[in-house]
């Protein structure tokens, strides 16, 4: 059997000033993702190694990491891609370490529901509203985003920054102000207009490179800057 | 330890979790709601639903239809009451989440749009592309930020229910992050912690899947009902299980073996029409399906692949833009984790663990026998699923029961204090024995027992079984039992976000409802749904026609025992599939 060296960065709260390496050899075959291969190492070699998982196929989100300072889902990375290189893994950027591959997403619940993600109904109809292909088109690639968090730690603005509301939550903001039933596009452009809504953006657009799901966060951002001059300009002629 | 106080504490935040909180928000607001997953909301195993959730809205379509589909589909197993109840209320919950927000498919016109699914007469599956659940999910999380009295504890694992004088008082938490442990002290407490999948090998399940809440309840006195009946899908990718949706049939796709047949046709599914047929063929129920699998695969008419055998589900005549307009995720999938383009190649496909049918005993009020307990969803059994769930019967099984549940708990919220009793004593007697896992000097490797565990399950209880396989898994199960007892050596003693701990307490719930299932298909002589027992080939209603009660039986063996199923209009009578069905018009 193939064997690759996977490199994982180490750090526990109790015992640890800082972070470090350490590197396991492990056997693979070529439909092995590199979630399995820290599987392996958690069943075989080391239980204490720490990590997040859970649908092992790229759709709840848990498994976001920098695989050789790349931004991926473990669960649809496969070794034998970087074989018969190593491989490094470390958490995501830009976040606090709880313990090795976990980190803090405490921040990041709180962007999401600061941005009121919820339908705010225009009115409420009798049964289900009609909405038509068309109308889904205009949100729907927004709805689709995981929360795996891989465009914060793409985005150098949050790493400066992390009151920036940032690019999850602007394209969830986007989905519910895109969708024809909702009605609460004004109370969502308080945060929008604050200065660390969609003007916190440098226009890098490396958050929508990363995006596993193609949801596409530097559109709605740039889109919602357009929205939010247009919101700063009518003030003046509702006065 | 830090001493939480609670009306209603629900456990698990996936779909059914997620719901209990919200009718519980909505039916008081000034009760205090607790939600605690040991994972964020959108990590539950929801997430990976595909196909859609089945609620009645057609002309040709009735309350009575999915009544008889559901009972027919669940051979007689079902409660009659409880189905009643469900059908009436699937297409009001369907309804309700889109007045959330949640992304349904349209028709042109703007109307929700509906698909056939497998065992079902009418098309009534409502569908969001095949992302159904994620949808589900995510709309009733972010709908959820909407209450304030909603307090979230994510990423807690529920290690223990605190229950005095058969009234439950509380739960043991541990903090992922921490290790500390947290008392909640509650009037009311709602299990929504999905499945067991997990207990068995090559499955569709996600990693949380490790029926924690059957087994809390299980410890604590409650009965898990009808165990023995576990749902394999049809169709997943060999090795890791992950599955391709039944939509994909239900879109007209086909299952051929390695001569290129559609061997459906030889299992009692046909005939072969030259158009798709309700319940025939393809679009038969799941547990028929499996088990055709099964016969092709002894035969030697599947494709042998590097993961086991498999038989092929081909999309090719659906064309690029419907496959990727109904049928994204899977096409991804199957390119991603198969190397499969299913615009070109056909995907190939086998049977794989999905589905918990049975579960924490329930009436139609998702009461448990035990005062101020409820379960909803996958981890209950309120008795909708019978010995075969119908595809798309569980997406809206969550919401309707998990709203139930949450009102019901919120009404016992309501009345008055039970006698006081020193709760914190029970609670810290619990953090003993859990933290003495931590200390253990001997003892093995935790993914030992674990697979072992898993490969007796898939040997003995698998899609036929008979007394000399379930009888070896039995007595495995107990060995396994006794092993885990004399000690897991771990290698982490540490307590901050010490995840081989946790999962080492869940080896331990697993271990107590594999045996549930085993000796649940031990007793069971008869075949039934999705128990199909070799050496007793027929469903035996004057013997069987019964519900499978589990009782824990401490360090030994569960007590079975039986209880009468409701029946209020449908007697049994032999399941039809195949050419009974209507021709289906795919919309």
């Amino acid at each position: 059997m193939k064997q690759i060296e996977i490199e994982v960065l180490r750090y526990h709260p109790e015992t640890d000033q800082a972070p470090r390496y350490q590197s396991y050899e492990v056997p693979f075959t070529d439909d092995m993702s590199v979630l399995q291969g820290l599987q392996y190492i958690k069943d075989r070699l080391d239980g204490s190694l720490t990590f997040r998982w859970s649908c092992r196929m790229a759709i709840c989100g848990s498994c976001g990491q920098m695989v050789n300072g790349v931004l991926k889902l473990g669960c649809e990375t496969f070794l034998r891609d970087y074989h018969p290189g190593k491989i490094r893994v470390e958490p995501l950027s830009h976040f606090p370490i709880v313990r090795d591959l976990a980190i803090d997403q405490g921040d990041f619940l709180k962007k999401l529901e600061s941005v009121k993600p919820y339908l705010i109904p225009r009115e409420t109809p009798k049964g289900t509203h009609l909405q038509t292909p068309q109308q889904m088109d205009e949100y729907y690639q927004y709805s689709k985003c995981i929360n795996c968090q891989l465009c914060y730690a793409a985005c150098p603005q949050y790493g400066l920054n992390d009151k920036f509301t940032g690019p999850a939550a602007i394209a969830l903001l986007h989905r519910y102000n895109a969708d024809s039933r909702d009605g609460g596009k004004a109370e969502r452009m308080q945060v929008l207009n604050a200065e660390d809504g969609v003007w916190g953006c440098t226009l890098v657009g490396y958050c929508s490179e990363v995006c596993p799901k193609e949801v596409d966060p530097a559109r709605a951002v740039n889109q919602n800057k357009i929205n939010s001059t247009k919101d700063y300009f009518l003030r003046f002629f509702r006065k | 330890m830090q001493v939480v106080q609670a009306d209603v504490v629900v456990i698990g935040a996936g779909g059914a979790g997620l719901r209990a909180a919200i009718a519980a928000a909505e039916r008081d607001p000034r009760l205090r709601v607790a939600l605690v997953s040991k994972v964020l909301p959108m990590r539950s195993h929801t997430v990976a639903a595909e196909g859609g959730a089945a609620g009645v809205t057609r002309g040709e379509d009735s309350l009575e239809h999915h009544f008889n589909d559901t009972v027919s589909g669940g051979d007689w197993l079902c409660d009659q009451d409880a189905v009643e109840y469900f059908v009436r209320h699937c297409t009001g919950e369907l309804v309700q989440l889109e007045n959330w927000g949640c992304p349904w498919s349209r028709q042109p016109d703007g109307r929700v749009n509906t698909r056939f699914f497998g065992g079902m007469s009418v098309q009534r599956t409502w569908f969001a592309a095949d992302r159904s659940g994620f949808h589900i999910l995510h709309t009733l999380f972010q709908t959820s930020l909407k209450y304030p009295s909603i307090k979230r504890y994510d990423e807690f694992f529920c290690a223990e229910l605190l229950v005095d004088d058969g009234s439950v008082r509380g739960v043991l938490c541990i903090c992922v992050a921490t290790g500390e442990f947290v008392f909640m002290e509650a009037k009311s407490v709602v299990l929504a912690t999905g499945g067991a999948g997990r207990v068995y090998r090559q499955n569709t399940n996600a990693g949380t899947v490790t029926g924690d809440g059957m087994g809390l309840a299980f410890r604590a006195g409650a009965p898990l009902r009808d165990m023995e009946f576990m749902q394999w899908h049809p169709t997943c990718l060999p090795g890791t299980g992950i599955l391709m949706t039944e939509a994909c049939r239900g879109e007209g796709a086909t299952l051929v073996n390695k001569d290129g047949y559609r061997y459906l046709q030889d299992y009692g599914l046909g005939p072969l029409d030259p158009w798709p047929r309700a319940k025939a063929m393809e679009l038969g129920p799941r547990d028929r399906l499996s088990q055709a699998f099964w016969h092709e695969s002894r035969k030697g008419r599947t494709v042998a692949t590097p993961q086991g055998p498999a038989v092929h589900l081909d999309l090719r005549h659906l064309g690029a833009k419907k496959i990727h307009e109904r049928l994204p995720l899977i096409t991804e999938a199957a390119k991603t984790f198969a190397g499969v383009d299913a615009i070109k190649q056909p995907i190939p496909v086998c049977p794989a663990v999905h589905y918990t049918m049975g579960g924490v005993h329930t009436n139609v009020r998702c009461e448990t026998p035990l005062r101020g307990l409820y379960a909803a969803g996958e981890c209950a059994s309120v008795g909708i699923h019978g010995a075969n769930r119908l595809g798309s019967n569980s997406l809206v099984e969550i919401v309707v029961f998990g709203k139930v549940a949450g009102e019901s708990a919120a009404e016992h919220a309501r009345s008055p204090v039970l006698k006081a009793v020193d709760l914190r004593k029970m609670a810290e007697q619990s953090e003993k024995s859990l933290t003495a896992l931590l200390r253990n000097e001997t003892g093995e490797r935790l993914a030992v027992l674990r697979d072992e565990m898993r490969d007796s399950m898939e040997e003995g209880v698998g899609i036929y079984r008979e007394a000399r396989t379930i009888g070896a898994t039995c007595a495995k199960l107990a060995e396994l039992r006794g092993r885990y007892r004399r000690g897991v050596k771990l290698d982490d003693r540490s307590r901050a976000f010490n995840t081989e701990w946790l999962t080492t307490i869940e080896l331990g719930f697993m271990l107590e409802v594999a045996e549930a299932m085993a000796h649940g298909a031990l007793e069971r002589r008869e075949s039934r749904g999705a128990h199909m027992r070799i050496d007793f080939e027929a469903r035996d209603d004057a013997g069987f026609l019964k519900h499978t009660l589990a009782r824990h039986g401490g360090e030994g063996a569960p007590r079975i025992e039986h209880q009468p199923v409701t029946i209020t209009k449908s007697q049994p009578k032999v399941r039809h599939y195949g050419g009974t069905g209507k021709q289906a018009v795919l919309s």
